[in-house]
């Protein structure tokens, strides 16, 4: 990038600093691609925000049904965190791989990811099934309303990130690693990485301060 | 197989849906037989409804704007009739059609006449002014508009098809809760405000990475035109503002679908957290449309002086200062909710401190015209019709922003004066403004000054008339959205505003005949120079209307008022002659992927509506695979070849000559 200092204009330098820096033009396309995908992660994370609120507010109205203490299974919660987590890693591998082109290493990264992010969607299903079998559904409290949606708002951009990955791989099997395919890679990378720190936070909130008897 | 969907969704009983429903329905047939007649449908697909061009995009953003603006001002009214003959009796409108009406009303106004209005005018202004060849994301862009025309056509639907929302333009729970409310009105304003708000969204991220990414060499931040930083601050906004109404409106429709509590009475569901979001989303959204309209004003009146704004760097802090605080004020639209008055106190101070940015923006535009050598041309006229207004309109909010005097004033007609005093004299006349100032860039001609006049004036003083009198009801007690009353003393003020009604039609009636007289006298009034009004910013510095590219080379920008300094250095320099150096330029294909996203999506809103769940599905399936053809394609991109670029240019730039050299001989 080029930056060139020039003596200022009389209108761009009114005070006569001396010194104004400018602008190089139009920011190649692989900066701005990442930057809006940036700007719509900001905005998905204030929707969280919203249901983050939702739950804070309504978490102690359980109207007769019961407390976050006495649903949560934390092994179960562990195991989901740990393969959010590791998938988090194996994500950052197939990005490696996406810039070194090798396609291997990106496709067993990806597979990996693909299995973790399943194996924690399927938990969480059998979590959300479970309670609604003990009639622990939803529509039982305001609390539970509240933790359906927030947990289920951030295992549905799981699912969508899942379909977003398998895309992703047909992508690179048809298309090799294009620009814009790697251009779609980093939002997607991104984009799962964004769904980690938000299970940290539905961690923290939901289940650790949850299980506080 | 189809849900709740049966005959009986048709109004066959109600003679004014189904009149309007008729008319509507034949125009719009009319409109496509005579295109495909014309033959006018391969134009109209591959010039317009595939286009990702930005100026395209915008242009069909303030034509839905302006379809809605009339869909809306018939409900206006037909409230207004009302409410001018329902004293001592029912009027001609039964309840529940009348809060449909008012519903439809404010839904309409806000979300499908002012949000694509301003979104229209970004985006077709924008890029020129940064003097860059597209916005950041063009397809996206493209998506955006459509998403929000299936929002516009979803509301139309309910119209004949079922009904719209009685619950007014937010639908307060609990009585948009399924209790209260089982029709499908409240489902259709849900899901039209879904997915239209998905387009607005879209739009915004958009528009911020094209003002913070895309601009030409040298557009340093304090070189931007005001209505770039303006554009930034709304369109920050909307990425901060409108996923918060996507929660809200989602947790609502999980209410009223699955049985959920967030805002039920019964088992722990809590109203008061409705209010605090919805409102968290709604105040910042009332700055996200008067923005983009003070932007189009610092340049009308900027241009209209012929002098530099004034105070460039406060205004740019105003703006952004506005853009911060409009977060921190949601509470005064509930000061009799039960807060307390140590929060009324601090919202009441925060609302009341908004008042000084705007102030200090009133007062620059007020030292640039002072000295300035104004041309009253009719842009100006709304700009200072503006200014007179909206001085009225945000003094009547600072009153409401005393907690003890909106005790009293509360959902009055007072408070229906003032908004309509602020979006009517701020935005409205904004964006009359811009379409006046930017309509010769965008088509290549003027418009006719003395129908323009004409409009402006009936608009204003019929504005005067229709509003003043609510804010004297509002004062007596009348409080909002009656579809009768007993009360003398308020009749005189309803039958007033009523004749304001009929006045301000005559202004629409003026704007209207304003562009038939304007495309029929064209050729009189072809704008040649791409610089109609002595302008000071980049849009000026292309042909009008701009080629596809926009800009032959990116220009190169030196200090604020990029184009107006262009053409003093070309003066002192009598113009150098030499041949610049054509290149190739690369353009973003055409892409059907808006409009066919946004016809799926139109399937999806309208089965969810009417509980059609195999047909959701379809929709859903549908608008996915649209974005894996999308994602397929190989080639995104044309080259259009130098000699093109160069055969384009070079008219323009002869004309350009010949107008400074003439200055120059003056």
């Amino acid at each position: 990038m080029a930056m060139t200092a020039t003596a200022g204009h009389a209108h761009a330098d009114p005070h006569h600093i001396g010194l104004v820096i400018e602008h190089p033009g139009p920011a190649p396309k692989r900066i701005v691609t990442a930057y809006g995908f940036w700007i719509f992660l900001l905005s998905d994370i204030v929707m969280f925000s919203c249901f983050f609120a939702a739950y804070a507010v309504l978490s102690g109205q359980t109207a007769g049904g019961p407390k976050g203490a006495e649903i949560f299974e934390q092994r179960n919660v562990a195991i989901e965190t740990v393969c959010l987590l590791l998938s988090s890693f194996t994500c950052g591998m197939a990005s490696i791989a996406a810039d070194v082109r090798n396609r291997f290493w990106f496709y067993l990264s990806m597979t990996v990811t693909c299995v973790l992010g399943l194996i924690f969607l399927v938990l969480e299903f059998r979590e959300f099934a479970d309670l609604i079998a003990r009639g622990y559904g939803p529509s039982r409290s305001a609390f539970l309303t509240a933790f359906f949606s927030l947990v289920g708002c951030h295992g549905l951009h799981v699912s969508a990130g899942v379909l977003w990955l398998l895309t992703m791989m047909a992508q690179v099997f048809a298309k090799g690693f294009r620009a814009d395919i790697l251009r779609r890679m980093t939002c997607f990378a991104l984009f799962w990485h964004a769904l980690d720190i938000v299970w940290v936070a539905v961690f923290s909130v939901v289940y650790l301060l949850g299980s506080a008897p | 197989m189809l849900g709740k969907l049966d005959w009986s969704a048709i109004p066959l009983d109600q003679p004014i849906p189904l009149v309007a429903g008729a008319v509507v329905l034949v125009a719009i047939l009319g409109v496509l037989g005579w295109v495909v007649v014309k033959g006018h449908l391969p134009y109209l697909w591959h010039e317009w409804i595939t286009s990702v061009d930005h100026k395209r995009i915008g242009v069909m953003y303030i034509l839905l704007a302006s379809v809605m603006l009339l869909r809306g001002g018939s409900d206006a009214i037909m409230m207004r009739i009302q409410q001018a003959v329902a004293y001592q009796s029912q009027g001609y409108l039964p309840p529940e059609h009348y809060n449909q009406i008012f519903s439809a009303h404010g839904t309409i106004m806000i979300f499908f006449v002012a949000m694509p209005f301003v979104i229209g005018l970004m985006n077709l202004i924008v890029p020129l002014q940064l003097g860059v060849r597209d916005v950041a994301f063009p397809t996206l862009n493209s998506v955006g508009f459509w998403l929000t025309a299936t929002g516009a056509l979803l509301v139309n639907i309910s119209l004949v098809v079922g009904e719209f929302a009685r619950t007014g333009w937010l639908a307060f729970p609990p009585l948009s809760e399924l209790s209260y409310s089982p029709g499908v009105g409240v489902d259709y304003y849900a899901w039209s405000l879904q997915i239209s708000g998905v387009g607005t969204l879209v739009a915004g991220i958009n528009l911020v990475t094209t003002v913070l990414k895309l601009r030409t060499k040298g557009m340093n931040y304090l070189r931007m035109p005001m209505f770039c930083w303006t554009t930034l601050a709304s369109n920050l906004l909307i990425v901060a503002a409108f996923p918060i109404l996507t929660a809200t409106l989602a947790m609502l429709l999980l209410d009223r679908y699955l049985g959920f509590h967030f805002f039920t009475n019964e088992a722990g569901g809590n109203v008061m957290m409705f209010m605090n979001l919805i409102w968290a989303w709604g105040h910042p959204e009332v700055y996200i449309l008067v923005l983009p309209a003070f932007g189009i004003f610092s340049e009308v009146v900027s241009t209209f002086s012929g002098k530099a704004l004034f105070g460039y760097r406060s205004m740019v802090l105003a703006t952004m200062a506005i853009c911060v605080v409009s977060f921190m004020v949601w509470l005064h639209h509930f000061f009799t909710m039960g807060a307390g008055p140590n929060v009324n106190a601090i919202f009441g101070i925060a609302s009341m401190i908004i008042a000084i940015p705007t102030g200090v923006k009133i007062y620059n535009w007020l030292f640039t015209m002072y000295g300035g050598r104004i041309r009253f041309a009719t842009p100006m006229l709304w700009s200072v019709g503006f200014m007179v207004t909206f001085l009225i309109g945000g003094l009547t909010g600072v009153l409401l922003a005393v907690p003890p005097a909106d005790f009293i004033l509360h959902n009055s007609m007072f408070l229906v004066a003032h908004f309509h005093n602020v979006i009517i004299g701020g935005v409205l006349f904004g964006v009359f403004a811009g379409f006046e100032y930017w309509f010769p860039k965008a088509f290549g001609f003027r418009l006719d000054e003395r129908w323009g006049k004409a409009a402006f004036w009936f608009t204003f003083i019929g504005f005067f008339i229709t509003f003043m009198p609510l804010y004297i009801a509002g004062m007596l007690g009348m409080t909002r959205r009656m579809q009768h009353y007993d009360v003398a003393a308020w009749r005189p003020w309803m039958i007033v505003a009523a004749v304001g009604v009929a006045v301000l039609t005559i202004g629409v009636i003026c704007q209207i005949v304003q562009l038939v007289v304007s495309i029929r006298n064209r050729e009189a009034l072809r704008d040649r120079t791409g610089d109609p009004w002595d302008g000071r910013s980049l849009e000026w510095a292309t042909s009008s209307p701009p080629p596809v590219f926009n800009f032959a080379f990116n220009p190169d920008v030196r200090g604020e008022d990029a184009y107006w300094d262009m053409k003093a250095r070309a003066r002192q320099q009598s113009l150098a002659h030499e041949t610049p150096d054509y290149q190739d330029i690369e353009m973003p294909r055409n892409s059907p992927t808006g409009f066919v996203c946004a016809f799926f999506a139109t399937i999806m809103g309208f089965a969810l509506i009417w509980h059609i769940w195999w047909m959701v599905i379809l929709g859903g399936l549908g608008a996915w695979a649209t974005f894996v053809v999308f994602a397929w394609r190989d080639h995104d991109e044309y080259v259009i070849p130098a000699e093109e670029v160069a055969r384009i240019d070079r008219s323009n730039i002869e004309e350009r000559r010949n107008l400074v050299s003439m200055a120059g001989a003056v």
